[in-house]
């Protein structure tokens, strides 16, 4: 137990191994801990934000749902609108068409009933012609009598 | 136990003896065969003993805290890496805790501190006989495996961190503000020898009790050892005694020897922090 020059020694060892501390073992380290405080420290910000994005899409995504059904429930309407329309339209178009239809075969018919009665009308005459001949007993002259029986045509 | 140490005296003091290398009176060098002879070989001898382990245990801390360092990754740390990354983060805290001044050496410093004494003092925990007997099959006579119970050791240390206060002080008060603390206060300039004897003794008292608190306890410590030790040559009974009395001062001393090991740590770096901040 003498005081000697091992404390020398032992104070060179220490200077050593305080050097080798503080340049080999200490930086690194201590940059590790100070990293991993940091990429922790990011993660947990990281993991907040996507919480509130997700927080956002959730509220954007009840939105746009909203949304489409509104123009879903738009389109059906329109859709209603449309086919009533439609109908309306073929109904009227429909109408139309029995008109017309019905008013050509009325002229058709009044036409035809014309006709029919101009023919009859000049048959009228013969026939007026040919009773009266026999009533007479000879002939009429058609020629003689034509004002005359042109205006029993026209009483007809 | 040789056979020149049959006796308890002899034995404790074998125990007690370094390995000392250095030069005989007659101008040969060698190593001391006895206590007496090692103290006639007066400075210039050397422990070997003090100075093998406590490199080796330096080694070893260096060692492992480097390769853990190198190979540090920011990810999730496991095995080594977390118990290395705990003690550094200790250390840390502790230093931001005591030191506020900026400087780059403190940390480190007190790493080295802490885990090297601590590894010193974990040799006391090694069985007395086993590495002693070991060396003297080997045939090493002398052989103290606590470098801390060797005041060289402790005050060794002790000195070099009083050169860092004695360097941090000039460098950051300057030489005249250092002088000026050592000499103008407590009590003016006009009690200027008496004001600097107060200074100095404070000033030297902060390395000596440094070195001699870590000594002590470790010293005192490793004679209990000693002494329980010596219960095994008494019978079964006593040496039965002897071994649970071991056990239990192994188990005390765990927590003397981590104490010692960050009083020493956390002294160095109130020490240090006083010289940076002026305390007048």
């Amino acid at each position: 137990m003498n005081i000697n020059a091992t404390m020398i020694g032992q104070m060179l060892t220490f200077v050593v191994f305080v050097w080798f501390c503080m340049k080999f073992i200490w930086p690194p380290l201590i940059n590790v801990l100070a990293e991993r405080t940091k990429k922790i420290a990011d993660g947990l910000s990281a993991a907040d934000r996507a919480e509130q994005d997700l927080e956002l899409a959730q509220e954007k995504a009840v939105a746009q749902l909203k949304e489409a059904k509104q123009q879903a429930a738009e389109i059906i309407d329109q859709a209603h609108k449309r086919s009533s329309q439609l109908i309306d339209e073929a109904k009227s178009q429909a109408r139309e068409e029995g008109d017309r239809l019905l008013k050509a075969a009325q002229a058709e018919i009044e036409q035809e009933f014309n006709r029919a009665r101009e023919e009859l009308r000049a048959k009228v005459a013969a026939i007026a012609v040919a009773g009266a001949e026999k009533v007479l007993g000879a002939s009429v002259d058609a020629q003689a009598h034509s004002v005359l029986l042109d205006k029993l045509a026209a009483e007809l | 136990m040789a056979t020149e140490a049959l006796t308890t005296k002899g034995y404790i003091t074998h125990h007690l003896t370094n390995l000392t290398f250095g030069q005989h009176p007659d101008g040969t060098w060698g190593f001391a065969h006895s206590a007496q002879e090692a103290g006639e070989m007066g400075f210039w001898a050397f422990n070997v003993d003090t100075l093998g382990f406590s490199v080796l245990l330096g080694v070893v801390f260096s060692l492992i805290f480097w390769r853990t360092a190198r190979k540090a990754t920011t990810g999730a740390p496991t095995g080594l890496q977390n118990f290395v990354e705990w003690v550094v983060e200790f250390i840390d805290t502790s230093v931001k805790d005591i030191f506020h001044s900026r400087n780059v050496l403190i940390a480190p410093l007190a790493l080295t501190i802490f885990v090297w004494i601590f590894l010193m003092n974990l040799m006391d925990l090694v069985p007395v006989d086993l590495i002693p007997h070991a060396a003297q099959l080997a045939g090493v006579h002398f052989l103290k495996v606590v470098p801390t119970t060797d005041p060289n050791a402790t005050l060794g240390m002790a000195f070099g961190v009083f050169l860092l206060i004695l360097f941090y002080s000039v460098k950051i008060k300057g030489l005249g503000g250092f002088l000026g603390e050592l000499t103008l206060h407590p009590f003016g300039k006009w009690m200027l020898p008496f004001n600097l004897f107060l200074e100095g003794v404070n000033l030297i008292s902060k390395p000596v009790s440094l070195g001699l608190r870590l000594f002590g306890n470790l010293y005192a410590g490793e004679m209990i050892f000693i002494l329980i030790a010596l219960m095994y040559s008494g019978g079964l009974v006593l040496g039965l005694f002897g071994g649970v009395l071991q056990w239990a001062w192994a188990v005390f001393h765990i927590l003397i020897i981590l104490l010692q090991a960050f009083i020493f740590m956390v002294l160095t770096i109130v020490y240090l922090s006083m010289a940076h901040e002026s305390s007048h």
